[in-house]
């Protein structure tokens, strides 16, 4: 009857979860999206060719945009349009959860070689067009857009911590305060995503100094990479204050109150803005350790709101301090 | 819109609904729970004469509003005899007439009448007081019933009390001298009509029938009534009890006769009765036809059209139950309202039935477009070709099922087709992009909302309700509407931060 000592009640207690500050998804939909983020505004996000425009506009660093497909005649012609190009990556305009992304590393002859080593025909890679035009990726198959843009040069301080993928840094800025941190690993097990559900390890970073707080994978702690074996714990990303003021600018440029921004640390150009989410998951709390909506509440009861996007830094970093 | 406003829209919509359905059922009668029954009594009346040769007119007196039943229906039976109803001065007769007729004559008239429900007979008209005949006493009898009447005067304030006092004296085991003598002369109704009319109360006899299951050769009964303040109140002159009892048919209330026959003789009127149990639902359907309230039923549509509302109805509650699953509950499912159109689907096969053929369907429909996706086709043509796919796949289960004498094979073709072929790109595109375990993960979360959303969209009493007072998915509307305010957990949620207690850093 030992075994039985190890049954437990698979759930926790809501009270026990209230306790602990766990932002819900309803309570994220009704109190949070809903309440900050005007309808409008949504394009500018959810639509990455207006974001990258957007953010050129305000001088943000994001990936060089390269060529626009917007028609299946640009599709037939595709082999001169990428002529130039060895590696690159191509999205829908409107993609959700990082759907029908394509990372292309580099050419082998007519081959096209993702991350993962696969290599891909131009034949494929037109299909892959045809598809994202037909809306295969867009929320509720509307039409859409491709748009192929610079391969990020990752920053060679997260060599050795993520397989294939590059490491993104997601920030979670509430009315112009960063909240919540939390780097995403790409593993084998995620087939090189970073998305912490299919398997993507997820570090919570502390917003005072951007220290490694935590790592999980699949839900549970890990303290190594599990491909690479590093250990998770001694990450501490350079640029941080840098990375959290473009995430708050970022925030400001679109106007929507509860964001998150996905940032990259390129070798050459520093922290760059990858892509925004109007509808930033709820994982990251697990990585954290903590749950987000003290934090959120706190800001929602300042009086006085700061002025510059660096003085919003400031505050967050010695009010949200996980070390201290 | 403010928590106030929302509250009370809320309330509002619930109350309108529930009032609106609460009032038709009291002014139709419609019952809100299915299959209930309602006594209904079919009282027979037989009358049977003997004809002498000559044009025959009988004339019989019939209920009418008799208080405590609702007539449902009347009929006779009577061959070769004209009938109609006639009204002489507020009393109601069935006439029944023919040029010869010779020999013993049997005319049956049939009602059938159901209890009705209290409080709905509103107050009558007040009745113009009648006048009160002269009463006339043989020389003995005048001192008993002066005697009489004096005591029952002594004991008794109203003329209801005095009625009651009267009938008790006469009552008794061992009645008076006086009760003696007159009961004597007199059968006890006409006495006691006779002693009140003396008091100076208008009385009037009525006839009853008392009803009990399976009886036959029945008689009517006398009954009292007395008139005090424009209403006439009734008395059983034999217990004395005051008020209409439950089991007791009123036939005629004053009127002339109960009979009147010209051209027969010999007339003799019996009565048979029986209980009979029949649908609530459908007496209320062919009884209230021309009500006010019925005009919101769906059943005054024609047939074919009650069908689809029958299963339009039934939506609401299938949205609820989605709406359920995916806020309270967080299940994730394929496509937000597809297991409600599955679920609907299943409404026409049956749910194993349905079950199966739905995951027979999606599952060779996923392995032809695995082979679909290597044609590199563009989004419409590549769904458009699922569609024909889809349709060749139902064809040939339902072919199949026929061939093997399954006839319950045809009702596949009841799925929304366009619904599972979109249902197939999406679960083919999430195999490709996520992984096999989300498309279990996503399918198993679509069937078993399409289950619930079966299961609560077949229970009778959501059927039932559902069609017969369709204001009631107000109701349905609002609690989806509450639901939409819920911030709270979800109960997925309580299971993936289960392990959270372990990471919080103290």
């Amino acid at each position: 009857m030992n075994w039985l000592r190890h049954l437990r009640w698979p759930l926790i207690s809501p009270k026990r979860l209230a306790e602990i500050g766990i932002l819900g998804m309803n309570g994220r939909n009704i109190d949070f999206i809903s309440r900050y983020n005007p309808r409008h505004c949504y394009p500018l996000v959810d639509d990455k060719l207006k974001t990258k425009l957007l953010a050129q506009q305000h001088g943000l660093s994001t990936p060089q945009l390269r060529l626009i497909i917007q028609s299946q005649h640009q599709v037939n012609h595709l082999a001169q349009a990428l002529a130039d190009l060895s590696a690159f990556v191509i999205k829908p305009a409107r993609g959700s959860g990082g759907k029908g992304i394509t990372v292309i590393t580099q050419r082998d002859g007519e081959q096209f070689l993702k991350a993962s080593g696969q290599a891909l025909s131009l034949g494929d890679l037109q299909r892959h067009l045809s598809n994202i035009l037909a809306g295969i990726y867009s929320l509720a198959g509307a039409p859409d857009i491709a748009i192929i843009e610079d391969l990020i040069q990752p920053d060679p301080y997260f060599r050795d911590y993520s397989y294939e993928g590059v490491p993104d840094i997601r920030v979670i800025v509430f009315k112009g305060y960063p909240v919540m941190s939390m780097l995403r690993l790409s593993t084998h097990a995620s087939d090189g995503k970073a998305n912490l559900h299919q398997g993507a390890v997820g570090v919570g970073l502390d917003i005072a100094s951007g220290r490694a707080i935590y790592a999980v994978q699949f839900g549970r702690r890990v303290e190594q990479h599990p491909d690479t074996q590093r250990p998770l714990v001694e990450i501490c990303p350079p640029h941080w204050s840098t990375i959290l003021t473009l995430a708050v600018r970022c925030q400001q440029m679109t106007g929507l109150g509860y964001l998150g921004a996905d940032i990259v640390l390129d070798a050459q150009h520093g922290p760059t803005m990858l892509e925004l989410n109007a509808r930033p998951g709820l994982a990251i709390q697990v990585a954290n350790g903590c749950g987000l909506l003290p934090r959120l509440r706190h800001i929602e009861g300042l009086s006085q709101a700061h002025n510059t996007p660096h003085d919003c830094v400031n505050y967050a970093m010695q009010q949200f301090a996980t070390f201290k | 819109m403010s928590r106030p406003l929302f509250y009370s829209l809320i309330a509002f919509l619930i109350v309108t609904a529930i009032g609106t359905a609460w009032l038709r059922h009291i002014y139709t009668q419609i019952p809100f729970l299915p299959g209930e029954q309602t006594t209904a009594w079919i009282v027979e009346a037989r009358i049977d004469f003997s004809a002498q040769g000559e044009p025959v007119l009988l004339s019989l007196n019939i209920p009418e509003d008799p208080p405590g039943f609702q007539i449902v229906s009347e009929q006779t039976a009577s061959p070769g005899y004209g009938f109609s109803i006639v009204e002489y001065d507020g009393d109601r007769r069935g006439e029944w007439s023919i040029r010869t007729a010779s020999g013993r004559q049997t005319l049956y008239y049939k009602i059938k009448i159901i209890p009705e429900r209290s409080g709905l007979s509103g107050p009558h008209e007040p009745q113009a007081k009648p006048r009160i005949e002269p009463v006339f006493w043989e020389e003995s009898a005048v001192v008993a019933a002066e005697q009489l009447l004096g005591r029952a005067r002594a004991l008794s304030s109203t003329p209801q009390s005095m009625t009651r006092e009267l009938i008790k004296l006469l009552s008794q085991p061992e009645p008076g001298q006086n009760a003696a003598l007159l009961l004597t002369h007199h059968p006890r109704e006409v006495l006691l009509e006779k002693l009140l009319n003396q008091a100076g109360v208008p009385t009037r006899l009525a006839m009853g029938l008392w009803l009990e299951d399976a009886r036959r050769n029945q008689t009517l009964t006398p009954m009292l009534e007395i008139y005090v303040e424009g209403r006439w109140i009734m008395f059983d002159p034999r217990t004395g009890r005051q008020g209409v009892p439950e089991n007791l048919l009123l036939w005629q209330r004053g009127g002339p006769s109960l009979i009147d026959l010209m051209g027969g003789a010999r007339s003799q009127v019996s009565f048979s009765m029986i209980r009979q149990t029949i649908p609530t639902l459908e007496l209320a359907h062919t009884q209230y036809r021309e009500s006010g309230f019925d005009i919101l039923g769906i059943h005054r549509l024609p047939i074919e059209e009650q069908g689809v509302f029958k299963l339009l109805l039934l939506l609401p509650m299938g949205a609820l139950v989605t709406v359920f699953m995916r806020i309270i509950i967080g299940l994730r499912t394929s496509g937000t309202f597809m297991p409600v159109l599955i679920a609907l689907a299943f409404l026409q096969t049956s749910l194993l039935q349905g079950l199966i053929n739905f995951v027979v369907i999606v599952a060779i429909g996923l392995l032809l477009r695995s082979y679909l996706s290597h044609l590199n086709l563009l989004l419409v043509a590549r769904i458009a070709t699922i569609i024909v796919i889809v349709i060749f796949i139902v064809a040939l289960i339902s072919l199949l099922g026929y061939q093997l004498g399954l006839n319950t094979g045809m009702t596949v073709a009841f799925f929304p087709i366009i619904i599972i072929a979109w249902t197939i790109e999406r679960m083919s595109i999430l195999w490709e992009e996520e992984g096999p375990w989300e498309v279990l993960v996503q399918g198993g979360g679509s069937l078993l909302v399409a289950v619930a959303a079966y299961l609560s969209m077949t229970h009778p009493l959501v059927g039932h309700l559902s069609f017969n007072f369709p204001e009631l998915n107000l109701v349905l509307v609002a609690l989806i509407m509450l639901m939409g305010q819920y911030t709270g957990y979800r109960l997925s949620e309580l299971y993936r931060f289960r392990d959270i207690e372990q990471h919080v850093r103290r």
